[in-house]
């Protein structure tokens, strides 16, 4: 019995529809969520993301419509996140049907925020996402969608994250992030060896091979990628059975 | 819907996931209802115990709305009860989460932590072995995925211990005896074979 690495699809949600690109390039619409969600969940992803790009106080109402939505679609777990600030908000996309919330620069700027979330749902409904970057002392933490430094060390906040309660870290390489060019194995590996709780991988993945060396070199618990899955370059039950054929403990859907 | 299919009542203790339990329910043409006062639950025939969160959280929410006592009362008279996640948990009598605080008891027996050598929370699909024949694995194959989510398990006793799962020891990932079952994962968030599941302990109950 194993443990199976997981193959996440993310769902980035503007105004009720899925976008590509967040900050670098010009917007493209991927289509509608629940109509992607359903996909995935037919296809056999393992797990869902949907991050809120808009993050502003207009938008929530917006985005927790689309969690419904797409909670309705699903019989996989699901997490939601994306300018969560407070524990209300938190609850609220709880309450829409995630089974767990992500938080980024506000458990930055007020860790407590991750202790509060956890004190209140568990550590398994709490997922600190953290965007990290290269920098001549390390790897540095930035926050507001990786256009600020913090000076924070990525595995001194990691582990402090998941002591504060977090129970998953979604680990976002900006290096690597939209390049295609691979996960960061080493950026990955620092963080898994370092906490006790499950790290998804994300940022900079195209082919079946950068996924593999992401389970086996950078330890990954699972990966987490967007428009390869959204346009299909890389359909999700053929990466799998390739993974399966490789040694990765997979779940393979029928 | 099927017709007089019986009702499922869900208990509402406060937190937890219920539409997610709600939907799967209703798309195997289980009526259901939310439960959150002793006299509903006095009168269910079918009750699930969904749950997540903490142990204490979850048995000081049953204690606040009175519903302990009529648990037991209902288990007694040999309503199936079937607890998820947590919902399984709270059958045993008492947890680490929660040192001196009592579970249901209706099962004997501690749930413990996992193991500081495995990744915890245990997140994630892992498999499930049976130990001898089940009504709710009837016909889902041997090792099947299912999605966990928990920091805590019971090891269980092998009377009523009919799926098994390990992630740092192994533990009661179904159990079943006689009205009660338990189940430490999620069901409704296990794709196909969290459905099915579903469905047997539904086709048990009609």
């Amino acid at each position: 019995m194993t443990l199976a690495r997981r193959i996440i699809p993310c769902l980035d949600v503007h105004g009720g529809r899925v976008l590509k690109g967040i900050a670098f390039e010009s917007l493209r619409d991927m289509g509608d969520p629940e109509t992607l969600a359903a996909r995935y969940n037919r296809d056999g992803a393992d797990e869902l993301v949907l991050l809120d790009i808009t993050a502003s106080r207009d938008g929530r109402a917006t985005f927790l419509e689309t969690v419904r939505g797409v909670s309705r679609q699903l019989n996989i777990p699901f997490t939601a996140g994306g300018g969560i600030r407070t524990l209300q908000a938190g609850q609220a996309v709880l309450r829409a049907g995630a089974d767990k919330v992500t938080v980024n620069t506000a458990a930055v700027e007020r860790p407590d925020l991750i202790s509060e979330l956890a004190a209140q749902f568990g550590s398994q409904a709490v997922v600190l996402s953290m965007d990290v970057k290269l920098v001549s002392s390390g790897w540095e933490v930035f926050i507001r969608g990786g256009r600020e430094a913090t000076g924070l060390d990525a595995i001194a906040w990691a582990r402090q994250g998941v002591e504060r309660g977090a129970g998953e870290i979604l680990l976002t390489s900006i290096d690597r992030d939209g390049t295609y060019s691979g996960f960061d194995c080493k950026l990955t590996a620092a963080v898994a060896n370092t906490v006790s709780v499950p790290v998804i991988a994300s940022g900079g993945a195209k082919t079946r091979e950068h996924f593999l060396s992401v389970f086996s070199e950078g330890q990954a618990d699972a990966a987490l990628a967007a428009s390869i899955f959204h346009d299909q370059t890389q359909p999700i039950s053929s990466l799998k059975n390739y993974l399966a054929e490789h040694g990765v403990p997979i779940r393979l859907t029928p | 819907m099927k017709q007089g299919a019986v009702k499922m009542s869900i208990v509402d203790y406060g937190a937890g996931n219920l539409p997610s339990v709600e939907r799967a329910l209703q798309s195997l043409g289980a009526q259901t209802e939310r439960v959150t006062r002793p006299e509903q639950l006095a009168a269910a025939r079918v009750v699930v115990l969904p749950g997540v969160g903490h142990f204490a959280a979850f048995v000081d929410g049953l204690e606040e709305r009175s519903l302990t006592e009529t648990l037991r009362t209902v288990s007694d008279s040999g309503v199936p009860i079937l607890g998820i996640c947590l919902g399984l948990q709270a059958l045993f009598s008492s947890s680490r989460e929660a040192p001196g605080k009592a579970g249901l008891n209706f099962i004997s027996g501690e749930v413990e932590a996992l193991p500081k050598n495995v990744k915890s929370p245990h997140i994630g699909w892992n498999q499930v072995r049976h130990q001898r024949e089940s009504i709710l694995l009837r016909g889902i194959p041997e090792e099947a995925y299912f999605y966990f989510a928990h920091s805590y398990a019971a090891r269980g006793k092998e009377e009523h211990t009919v799926g098994v799962c390990d992630h740092g020891f192994p533990f009661a990932a179904v159990i079943e005896r006689g009205n009660l079952m338990g189940v430490q994962f999620h069901p409704e968030k296990s794709g196909g074979a969290g459905a099915k599941l579903l469905q047997n302990f539904f086709e048990s109950v009609q």
